[in-house]
């Protein structure tokens, strides 16, 4: 799925020498130290921008053990890291997750998204953090029947909620604005939030109010203590006030209580794990696989620390040996960025 | 040192001793305690070390930050005495809180 909803037909396989998963720092890093090593790589995030954790969860907030930048904030040093790694023309792949990693006879590896997208790689890098970005299960019993059917944490047709009563739960924009969206094709359209004060942009939120001031919205103060229903049907909710418990008809609940980082599909790909980590030597960050390499959060040694700066010496001495893989044979020389003629052209500095 | 006693959801008290200047959230890993997840490690950015104050300390204890209480929006079961447990700094005034954890975070 691209970012606009339309379905994005694969021509075929992408062929490129890595494919590095998670575009947080690490994996916007690892392009930097691949690309010094003429390792050509395309990019692949579930979430629909760079940053990964630094953009998602904390893009404000002041990171202060970078070396060199006393105080950076999350998104700042995304964007610098961006700036970076653009001489080495990295291709993003954003909104996509990686659901199949396989090797092929040849050695070479195909890797295909959930979005169809299929690449065939030399060499793979894992920097997928704590895992994959997730909406959050509100923990209501039996709520996994309904899910995919009557409860949805994204709409991917708008259609399809046509004349339904609908349930939406949460205050910040993502609720107000498919409050605002679905309220004129929906049979009616109830608006559930904790408290009568709304995260969301202030034009979305007095557009709310007007539409509760008319009657077209129900705007409730409260929480979803049960859901009713039978098979994947949902047919209503137990929803708790301060005055008590109504039950309100519902067809389908959306719920909206952001999101949290779930290790996914990695764990299908027959790496081996260790408490849902990917451990790694320390002189390659290789993983029991050749040739698939873990970097940053997701991989595991003795002394690892979840820092970002581990995770930039990680992906130096990864490059290393992805090189080798992408370019057998080939002489390694080592280099410093500061005098060697081919890294600053590589650079576009020379 | 401060006491905190933390109550899971069965009723099973655990009781921990921290150093002033710790937060909550920090005692609770440092000793632990179930059902403190704290994914984003305290930055006030997942709501996953959600804790309800006793009554009796709600008042030492404060009330959230704006910030804190758009965080409590992803929370599950949220009451009047939510806190998220990495935004209570523990001071020695604090000493013998008690609080409880939910029976679910996120």
């Amino acid at each position: 799925m691209s970012l606009d909803g339309n379905v994005v037909e694969p021509t075929g396989p992408i062929e490129t020498d890595a494919v590095i998963i998670g575009a947080g720092p690490v994996g916007l890093f690892a392009v930097f130290e691949l690309g010094l090593l003429d390792v050509k790589a395309h990019v692949v995030d579930i979430l629909d921008k760079p940053g990964g954790q630094c953009a998602e969860l904390y893009p404000e907030k002041p990171i202060y053990d970078i070396p060199a930048l006393p105080s950076v904030s999350g998104q700042e040093l995304v964007d610098r890291l961006m700036q970076q790694i653009q001489p080495f023309g990295p291709t993003f792949h954003f909104g996509e997750r990686v659901d199949v990693l396989e090797r092929l006879a040849d050695e070479r590896f195909r890797l295909k998204t959930d979005a169809g997208t299929e690449f065939i790689a030399k060499v793979v890098v894992i920097a997928a953090g704590g895992g994959s970005f997730t909406p959050k299960r509100p923990p209501l019993e039996g709520i996994e029947a309904f899910e995919g059917s009557s409860v949805l944490y994204s709409v991917r047709r708008m259609e399809a909620l046509r004349d339904k009563a609908v349930l939406i739960v949460g205050g910040g924009d993502s609720a107000l604005d498919w409050t605002l969206n679905l309220q004129p094709i929906a049979k009616s359209l109830t608006l559930l939030h904790r408290r009568d004060d709304f995260r969301a942009a202030p034009h979305s939120v007095s557009k709310m109010r007007e539409l509760v001031e008319t009657g077209d919205v129900r705007l409730m103060i409260g929480q979803v203590s049960a859901l009713q229903g039978s098979g994947d049907k949902l047919e209503g909710a137990i929803i708790k006030t301060k005055d008590g418990e109504e039950r309100i008809d519902v067809d389908v609940m959306l719920p909206f209580f952001g999101l949290t980082m779930k290790l996914g599909p990695v764990a299908n790909w027959g790496l081996a794990l260790h408490e849902n980590l990917i451990p790694v030597d320390t002189e390659k960050f290789e993983t029991s696989e050749k040739g698939i390499f873990a970097v940053g959060d997701i991989n595991t040694y003795p002394g690892k620390l979840k820092l970002i700066l581990s995770g930039f010496h990680e992906v130096a001495l990864m490059a290393q040996q992805a090189a080798r893989y992408v370019y057998p044979g080939k002489k390694m020389m080592f280099q410093y960025t500061t005098s060697s003629s081919s890294l600053q052209k590589k650079l576009g500095v020379s | 040192m401060v006491k905190i006693t933390f109550i899971q959801p069965d009723g099973a008290e655990q009781v921990v001793e921290a150093e002033p200047g710790v937060t909550l959230m920090e005692s609770a890993k440092l000793n632990d305690v179930p059902g403190i997840d704290a994914e984003c490690g305290g930055a006030c950015a997942c709501a996953t070390c959600h804790v309800y104050v006793d009554d009796a300390w709600r008042e030492k204890t404060g009330t959230p930050s704006q910030m804190e209480e758009d965080m409590l929006d992803f929370a599950f079961d949220v009451r009047e005495s939510s806190r998220l447990s990495c935004q209570i700094k523990l001071t020695p005034d604090l000493d013998g809180l008690v609080v409880r954890v939910p029976a679910k975070q996120f």
